[in-house]
C-alpha cells in the first residue's frame, strides 16, 4: 500500500471505522461509544507501561519504560492498540501504523468494547470503580503531584513505594467502597437478644459459668482485624495509626486503580480472543474494504495470532490472542453465536479455560507444560489437557501475587502480616519481602512483621528495621 | 534516546462524541520523567557506597579532572513474590513430545518471564560516569572531614603585587586607557578648541607590594616495599595515598609531592616507579625518615611549605633499628605540619602492637605532630583518613 499523508489516512480511517461500526452493530455487537485517538508511538508505550493514559509518577514506571523501549528497539514488542473500558471507552491507535493495521485495530477495539460492556466481571467492577477511570486517574495523578509540592518528593515517593508494591493485594470479593469493621462490644453479647432466647439465657447463666461477662469486659473492643484481612491497601489506608489524610488517599487511589485493572487481568485470554475473533470476522465481511487493504490486514492478523516467532519451533508462553481466538472460533462453530455471547457474559479466564479448552483443541494448538531447571534446561513434561489448563491458570490466581494477609494489629500498633503458604506451597522470596516490609514500615511508621513458612516447613519471621 | 514529538498526531471520533483537547501527550514524556527520577535514585545509592566502588585509582597525581565509571544495576521496586524455585513450570505452545528438551541447560533468565513489575530483568546494566572531583567533594562532606589547617609557625608570607590607585607617570604597559579617556573628556568639556589628548590626561595604574600568606604544601608519601608488603597491602596504601593527596589538594593552591620507598635502604622515585618497586631484605625504617628529612631540607623549606608525611608499612622493623628510627623520626618531625603512620595489616586482624606502632606511640606521647591508624581493608581507609584529618585539626587548634 502506498504511504498516505496523515490527513488522508485519518479521513479514510474514519470512513472505514464508521462502516465497520455499523457492520458490527448489525452483527450484534453491543457497546458504549468509543473515543478513538491516533497517538504517537511513544505515547502508546507509556500508556502500556502505566496502564492508564495519565497516572501517578513513580520511578518504577521509568524502569518499565526503559525496558519497553529496549524491547521495541530490538523488535520484540510492538503495541498496536490500547483500550480503556468505560462510558465512553477510550481506544488509542498508533499514528505511524499503516491504514490496514489501524483498520484492523479499530475492529479489534469494538470487540473489546462489546466484551467490556457485557461481561459480568467487567460490569461489576465498572459499577464499583465508575465509568470514567481515565479522568479519575488523571485527577488522582494531579493530586499526587500537588502532594509532591506540599510534602516533598521523598515523602510522596516513599508512600508510593509502599502502595504500589501492594498493588495486587486487594480483596476483590469485597466492595470498592467497603465499610469499616463494626466497632465497640459485640451487640449479641448483652444486647436485645438477651431476653428473647430462653435457652441461651439459661445457657449463659449455668452454675459455675460466670466467665463470659468478665471476659467481655476485658475485651471491650473487638480485635482489629476481626478476621485475617487480605485487602492490605484498604487496611493500611483506614487503620494506619499515624497516616495523614492525604496519605490514606494515596493508598486508596492505588487500590481504586487496582480494582479497575482486575477484570482486564482476569479475562485476558477471553477478552483478547473475543476481540480477535471480531476483528477477523468484521474484516472478512466488510466488502467495502479495498482488496489490497484487506490482504495487508490479514497479514497483520496472522502475525498477531501466530503462536511463536517464525523461525522457532515452540514458545515458552502461550499467545492469548491465538489461544483465545481459536477457542472462540470453535465455540461459535459448534455451539452457535448465542451460546458464545452467554459464555462471554458469564465466564472469566478460569471458567473459560477449564470449561472450554478441551483435549482436542489443546492438541491442535500444540499446548504443553514445560519445566525449567537451572542445570537441566527446559523440558516438555506434559501434554495432558488438565495439566495444561492448570499451567495456564497458575500465574493468575490471587491477582498473580502470593496470599498475604493482615493477621493482627497489636496494641502498640505493630502490623503483623501473615503469608498463607498453604495456598501456594512455596516459600516467599525473603529478600524482596524484607524490602517490601521496609516500604510499608515507612508509611505505617510502627513496626511491621511478616510471618511465613518456607518450602521446607520452617517458619520465618521478618521485621521491619532488621535486615 | 530522543522523544520526538509528532505535530501531525490527530484524533478522530466515532459515534457522536467530539473531543477538543490539545494533544497534551506531545508536550512531555512521563516515561522519561520517571526514568530520570530512577537514575537520580541510583546515583544517590551509588554515592552511599562510593568508598567501596572506587578501586585503586590511577589518577593519583593527575590534575583531578578524571572520571570514574561505576557499573550499576537498575533499581528494582520490590514486591511480594514467591522465591525462585529450582524448577519452574509453565504453559507453552509448539512442537515437542513430553521429555523433549526445548533448550539446553543454563537458560537465560528473563526473556520469557518479563511480565509484571520488572521481575527477571536483572540483566540490563548501565554505567554511571562520575567526576572524581564531585566524588571527593561528596566524600569530604559525607565523612565530615575537616579542612587542613596551615601550620601557624609557617605563616612566613609570600609577597605579591596588587593594583592600587593611579598616577600621572608610569610605564606604558600600565596605561589605563579608560581613565585616560575620561580625563580627556573632562578636560575638553571646559576648554574651547581643545587638543584631543594631552600628557596631562594620561593615567597609569599603580602597583603596590603586599604580603600574602603562604599556601604551598608538600607531601611526602613513603612506603615500605620489603618482602612482607604484598600486592593487597600496596593496593590499600595506594588508595589511602590517593585520597590523602586529594584532601590536601582541596586546601592548598599548590601541592608538591615526593615519593619515597624503602626496604633496608630508601630511594626517591617518580610516581609510576613508586608503585611498581619491590625490594627484598630487611626493613630499616630509619632510612626513610632520614631521606625524608633530606628532601625537606633541600626542597621543602618548612618556612615556605606546609609539609605532610604519610608513611605506609606493615609495622615490622628491625629491632636493632629502634634507636636510630626513633631519633630520625624526631628529627623529621621538626619540619612537619603533620605526619601519619598507616599500618597496613590485612592478613592479621587483631595483633599485638608492632615495632613501628610502638615507636610512633612513644613519639605521640612526646606531643610530636604524629598520628597513626591501622588499615585492614578498604573500608578502614576512610576511618584512617578521618582520624588523620581530625587529629591534625585538633593539633592545629591547640597550637
Amino acid at each position: 500500500m502506498m504511504t498516505l499523508s496523515q490527513a488522508d489516512m485519518n479521513e479514510r480511517l474514519q470512513d472505514y471505522g464508521k462502516r465497520i461500526e455499523s457492520l458490527g452493530k448489525s452483527l450484534g455487537l453491543d457497546y458504549y461509544p468509543v473515543d478513538f485517538e491516533l497517538v504517537p508511538n511513544n505515547f502508546m508505550n507509556e500508556v502500556a507501561i502505566y496502564g492508564l493514559p495519565i497516572r501517578m509518577p513513580h520511578w518504577s514506571f521509568g524502569v518499565r519504560y526503559i525496558h519497553q523501549l529496549i524491547r521495541q528497539s530490538m523488535g520484540h514488542s510492538r503495541i498496536f492498540e490500547v483500550m480503556f473500558p468505560g462510558n465512553p471507552c477510550h481506544g488509542y491507535l498508533v499514528n505511524s501504523n499503516t491504514l490496514a493495521e489501524n483498520t484492523l485495530v479499530t475492529a479489534h477495539v469494538l470487540g473489546h468494547a462489546d466484551f467490556a460492556k457485557n461481561n459480568h466481571l467487567f460490569a461489576r467492577f465498572a459499577e464499583m470503580s465508575g465509568t470514567n477511570i481515565v479522568e479519575h486517574a488523571a485527577a488522582q495523578a494531579h493530586r499526587i503531584e500537588q502532594a509532591v509540592k506540599n510534602y516533598g518528593q521523598q515523602r510522596v515517593e516513599a508512600l508510593l513505594d509502599a502502595a504500589l508494591a501492594l498493588e495486587p493485594h486487594v480483596d476483590l470479593d469485597q466492595e470498592l467502597h467497603r465499610p469499616l469493621y463494626p466497632t465497640g462490644p459485640k451487640p449479641a453479647e448483652h444486647g436485645p437478644r438477651a431476653g428473647d432466647d430462653p435457652f441461651n439465657d439459661r445457657f449463659r447463666h449455668l452454675p459455675g459459668e460466670a466467665g463470659p461477662a468478665q471476659a467481655s469486659k476485658e475485651r471491650r473492643s473487638a480485635p482489629i482485624p476481626p478476621r485475617p484481612e487480605s485487602d492490605l491497601l484498604w487496611f493500611i489506608a483506614h487503620y494506619g495509626p499515624e497516616l495523614e489524610d492525604w496519605e490514606r488517599d494515596v493508598f486508596l487511589a492505588v487500590r481504586h486503580e487496582s480494582f479497575y485493572f482486575y477484570p482486564v487481568f482476569a479475562c485476558n485470554i477471553m477478552n483478547e480472543g473475543w476481540a480477535t475473533y471480531w476483528h477477523a470476522r468484521l474484516l472478512r465481511e466488510a466488502d467495502f474494504l479495498p482488496e489490497d487493504l484487506y490482504l495487508d490486514a490479514v497479514t497483520c492478523h496472522s502475525n498477531v495470532v501466530r503462536p511463536f516467532a517464525g523461525e522457532q519451533q515452540a514458545a515458552l508462553a502461550i499467545n492469548p490472542y491465538h489461544v483465545g481466538f481459536s477457542m472462540w472460533e470453535r465455540i461459535v462453530e459448534k455451539q452457535g453465536m448465542e451460546r458464545a455471547r452467554a459464555i462471554r457474559r458469564d465466564e472469566d479466564d478460569f471458567g473459560f479455560i477449564r470449561n472450554f479448552l478441551d483435549a482436542e483443541l489443546a492438541e491442535k494448538l500444540g499446548l504443553f507444560v514445560y519445566e525449567t531447571q537451572s542445570d537441566d534446561g527446559v523440558k516438555v513434561i506434559a501434554r495432558d489437557v488438565n495439566k495444561v489448563r492448570e499451567a495456564i491458570l497458575a500465574p493468575k490466581f490471587n491477582y498473580g501475587a502470593p496470599c498475604i494477609q493482615v493477621g493482627e494489629m497489636k496494641t502498640d500498633g505493630t502490623l503483623v502480616l501473615v503469608h498463607d503458604h498453604t495456598a501456594d506451597g512455596r516459600g516467599l522470596d525473603l529478600e524482596r519481602a524484607a524490602r517490601v516490609l521496609q516500604y510499608v514500615h515507612r508509611a505505617w511508621r510502627r513496626p511491621v512483621m511478616l510471618q511465613t513458612i518456607d518450602s521446607r516447613g520452617s517458619p520465618h519471621e521478618l521485621r521491619s528495621g532488621t535486615q | 534516546m530522543s522523544y520526538p514529538g509528532d505535530p501531525l498526531s490527530s484524533r478522530w471520533q466515532q459515534s457522536i462524541r467530539i473531543s477538543t483537547e490539545v494533544g497534551w501527550y506531545d508536550l512531555f514524556s512521563r516515561g522519561a520523567r520517571d526514568w530520570l527520577r530512577h537514575n537520580e535514585k541510583v546515583r544517590e545509592s551509588v554515592e552511599k557506597s562510593l568508598p567501596n566502588l572506587i578501586a585503586g585509582p590511577d589518577v593519583l597525581s593527575g590534575p583531578g579532572g578524571g572520571t570514574v565509571l561505576v557499573p550499576v544495576r537498575l533499581a528494582e521496586h520490590a514486591r511480594f513474590r514467591l522465591r525462585d524455585a529450582e524448577s519452574e513450570t509453565g504453559a507453552g505452545q509448539g512442537a515437542g513430545e513430553p521429555g523433549q528438551v526445548l533448550r539446553p541447560g543454563q537458560p537465560q533468565q528473563g526473556d520469557d518471564k518479563g511480565g509484571e513489575a520488572g521481575s527477571g530483568q536483572g540483566d540490563l546494566q548501565f554505567v554511571l560516569e562520575l567526576k572524581v572531583e564531585d566524588v571527593l567533594d561528596w566524600l569530604w562532606e559525607e565523612l565530615k572531614l575537616p579542612d587542613l589547617k596551615p601550620k601557624q609557625s609557617a605563616r612566613q608570607d609570600d609577597e605579591e603585587f596588587v593594583r592600587e590607585g593611579w598616577d600621572k607617570r608610569g610605564v606604558r604597559s600600565r596605561l589605563d586607557r579608560r581613565r585616560t579617556v575620561k580625563q580627556a573628556i573632562r578636560r575638553r568639556a571646559i576648554q574651547t578648541n581643545p587638543a584631543p589628548f594631552t600628557d596631562d590626561d594620561l593615567r597609569f595604574r599603580q602597583l603596590k607590594r603586599r604580603e600574602r600568606p603562604a599556601t604551598n604544601a608538600a607531601v611526602i608519601f613513603a612506603i615500605d616495599v620489603s618482602g612482607s608488603m604484598g600486592e593487597t597491602e600496596r593496593q590499600l596504601a595506594k588508595t589511602f595515598f590517593f585520597f590523602a593527596l586529594q584532601g590536601i589538594r582541596r586546601q592548598y593552591a599548590k601541592v608538591e609531592v615526593a615519593f619515597v620507598a624503602h626496604s633496608a635502604e630508601a630511594w626517591e622515585f617518580n610516581e609510576t616507579q613508586f608503585f611498581q618497586t619491590s625490594g627484598t631484605g630487611g626493613t630499616v625504617s630509619s632510612t626513610v625518615f632520614k631521606l625524608s628529612k633530606d628532601i625537606i631540607k633541600q626542597r621543602f623549606d618548612p618556612s615556605q611549605y606546609n609539609v605532610y608525611l604519610f608513611y605506609a608499612s606493615d609495622g615490622e622493623n628491625l629491632v636493632d633499628d629502634r634507636e636510630l628510627a626513633t631519633e630520625a623520626l624526631r628529627d623529621v618531625c621538626v619540619g612537619l605540619n603533620y605526619g601519619g603512620f598507616v599500618e597496613i595489616r590485612p592478613a592479621y586482624g587483631i595483633s599485638p602492637e608492632t615495632e613501628l606502632a610502638g615507636i610512633f606511640a612513644r613519639m605521640q606521647r612526646e606531643n610530636l605532630p604524629l598520628g597513626m591508624a591501622r588499615v585492614t581493608g578498604r573500608e578502614d581507609v576512610w576511618n584512617a583518613l578521618r582520624q588523620f584529618f581530625q587529629e591534625q585539626q585538633d593539633r592545629a587548634e591547640a597550637a
